[in-house]
């Protein structure tokens, strides 16, 4: 028999997911709150002994576990132009599962270097110039990346031409430095891959030891990811298909949580309709947004702003004093399940309707209308993702929600938008079990296995 | 020597690609190093570009009759931007009708262009001119 272990590290949960490979069949699942602030082990130890009490003591043959406990991966990534080297260095952190945290334009200041002392990032991406181009700034900015005193590690993604310069200048104030290919290389082209490659090398290497990862890995033989690079990874796989199992074709999905919310596109892009013009950097075939003010707990009195409480009343169903009171419900208990209360259900339902809404909106892009001496032309920014037929949702409020169609339906094309280019018309599948993230591992030694498991287990509404 | 970067587009709302595209095609056959940002490009497009990439010049293309009030402000834009160095080039169809080439050139070196050309000018010609100016060779 083999069999294999799937862990899930989340800031809140810690997942295990139990795999027959033989059989190609879920086992079970199980989950235990993270411990990332006593011994990780014991939140492991948690959901495997739940999990045993499920599905009785079996071998696993391989453990393989991805994590986005210990406030995931935190990145600044540095650049020249905002729509340029910068946006290509946020595309690239992204797409590696990172979390964000600053982005930085143009020269650093001195007061930008003491922003980034206090942010404590674990991994700087410092890029600039296309190869042959703009060699200053980044020359500048390694000087004061170097002046900053805290340890943090370096991806040199920047002008080529100068790369072994400004790798010298932060080695020389005890940086540790990694000098990959460009982010931009020429005008508008991207190249993320080298460096989201580093990027995942240094998390192997530095950042679990840093999060007291490093307990687990006795146990785990396997490979260590980004949770978020899991799932990009199994939602990419999916699309696209493996050896003889075929894919789903061009995909979106949506992972809404409490604190954030991310978006996932696999798909080029490009105008669905003729005589359209593109402008701004081409976007990666595999697409990752993450939206740090969306969620719906941690979040929610964000929403409730932003939105107008009226909106929230609408969309979940409640009365005015009804969502008062539940928001400081949950405000007070941010852990709290629907199966608790009907009504923290509804709030739910309504805060996740609104959260998918405006995650999607953002991550798609827009098409403009241009008046010229012959008349309209259209210009279209970011992807064209009408034709978009299959969107997958996961995520607690989606999954555990009566009612994930209707929370899906956000995702769909809006005629009060014309301008955002979502999906017109699409079909939705839940990721009932949690399994994309243990998907996603599982998919880098049985990608087949992984792509069969998926098309069997996600459950369309 | 390292090759010069050129900064090219067709500005404004104006989408006659034709000569773009040929002269693109012309610029990279001279051993120039090119980026191309296509038609409808606006002054910010050009100067965001030749920021990141260092340019030695950027090429105005304008076609539509326009070109004065699109080009407006970019000389001082680019100054602006640090990019006091980089050179202005603009051809094509300037202006509507047919104005003496000279009062057209006049007000364009005016607003900071330090060569205009005149309606079809082949490639060559802006090719020797920018070798010359930019002392490719
Ligand atoms: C084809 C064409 C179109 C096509 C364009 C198709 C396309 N995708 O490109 C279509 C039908 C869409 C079109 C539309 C319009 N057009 Co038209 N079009 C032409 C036409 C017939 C040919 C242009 C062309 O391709 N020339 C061939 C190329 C190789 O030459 P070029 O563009 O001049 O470029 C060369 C040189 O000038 C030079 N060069 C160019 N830029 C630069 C820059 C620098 C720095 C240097 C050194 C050199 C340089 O190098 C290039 C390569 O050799 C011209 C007339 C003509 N014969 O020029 C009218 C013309 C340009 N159009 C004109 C007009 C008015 C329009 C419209 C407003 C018409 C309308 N009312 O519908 C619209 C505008 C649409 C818009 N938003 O831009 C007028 C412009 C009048 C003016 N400037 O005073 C022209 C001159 C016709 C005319 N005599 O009235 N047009």
């Amino acid at each position: 028999m083999d069999n294999v272990l799937l862990i899930d590290f989340g800031s809140t949960y810690t997942k295990v997911t139990a795999v027959d490979i033989n059989s190609e069949r879920i086992l079970g699942t199980a989950r235990a709150c993270t411990t990332s602030k006593t011994d990780i082990n014991e939140g492991l130890n948690n959901a495997l002994a739940d999990l045993e009490g499920n599905i009785g003591k079996i071998e696993y043959n391989s453990k393989f576990a991805c994590s986005s406990a210990a406030g995931g991966l935190k990145m600044v990534v540095i650049g020249i132009v905002p729509e340029l080297t910068v946006e290509a260095a946020k595309l690239t952190a992204l797409s590696a599962g990172a979390k964000v945290i600053g982005v930085y334009s143009y020269e650093l200041t001195d007061d930008e270097a003491n922003e980034i002392a206090n942010l404590k990032p674990d991994i700087v991406l410092l890029t600039g110039g296309t190869d042959g181009g703009n060699k200053n700034i980044i020359l500048h900015n390694a000087e004061i990346l170097a002046s900053i005193e805290s340890d943090f590690p370096v991806v040199v993604a920047g002008n080529k031409s100068v790369a072994s310069k400004v790798a010298e200048i932060l080695k020389s104030a005890g940086k540790e430095v990694r000098v990959c290919q460009n982010v931009m290389p020429e005008f508008n082209k991207l190249n993320i891959e080298p460096a989201r490659q580093t990027i995942r090398d240094i998390f192997l290497q530095r950042i679990i030891r840093a999060k007291g990862l490093t307990k687990v890995q006795n146990i785990i033989e396997g490979i260590l990811m980004p949770t978020p690079s899991a799932v990009l990874k199994a939602v990419q796989i999916l699309s696209t298909g493996y050896g003889t199992e075929k894919g789903l074709g061009d995909l979106m999905a949506i992972d809404v949580g409490g604190a954030t919310t991310d978006v996932y596109s696999i798909s080029d892009g490009l105008p669905s309709r003729s005589g359209v013009i593109i402008k701004g950097l081409p976007e990666p075939f595999a697409k990752r947004t993450v939206e740090g003010d969306l969620g719906v707990r941690y979040s929610a009195d964000f929403i409730v702003e932003e939105a107008g409480v009226k909106m929230v009343c609408q969309a979940s169903g409640l009365t005015l004093e009804e969502v008062q009171s539940y928001l400081n419900k949950i405000r007070s208990n941010p852990g709290i399940l629907p199966n608790d209360d009907n009504k923290i259900g509804m709030l739910d339902l309504g805060l996740a309707k609104i959260v998918v809404k405006e995650a999607v909106k953002r991550h798609t892009g827009v098409i403009e209308t241009s008046y010229t001496p012959m008349g309209k032309i259209f210009i279209q920014k970011g992807k064209d993702l009408t034709g978009i037929r299959k969107v997958i949702g996961t995520g607690g409020p989606v999954i555990n929600s009566l009612y994930p169609g209707e929370i899906m339906k956000g995702v769909l094309f809006d005629e009060r938008e014309p301008e955002i280019l979502r999906p017109i018309n699409a079909d939705f599948f839940i990721d009932r079990k949690y399994i994309l993230s243990a998907m996603g591992l599982l998919s880098e030694k049985y990608p087949e296995i992984a792509v069969r498991i998926m098309k069997r287990e996600l459950e369309m509404v | 020597m390292k090759s010069k970067t050129l900064v090219m587009g067709v500005i404004g709302a104006d989408i006659h690609s034709v000569g773009n595209k040929i002269l693109e095609y012309a610029l990279k056959q001279a051993g120039f190093n090119v980026v191309n940002l296509g038609v409808m490009v606006s002054q910010e497009e050009y100067i965001k570009a030749a920021i990141e990439t260092d340019a030695d010049a950027i090429l105005v293309s304008s076609l539509y009759g326009h070109a004065e009030i699109d080009c407006r402000g970019l000389r001082e834009k680019c100054d602006e931007a640090g990019l006091e160095k980089v050179s202005l080039y603009i051809g094509g169809n300037l202006v509507v009708g047919k104005q003496p080439f000279k009062e057209v050139e006049e007000k364009f070196k005016k607003m900071g262009f330090c060569r205009v050309c005149p309606p079809g000018t082949p490639p060559e010609v802006a090719i020797r001119d920018l070798k010359k100016d930019l002392g490719a060779e």
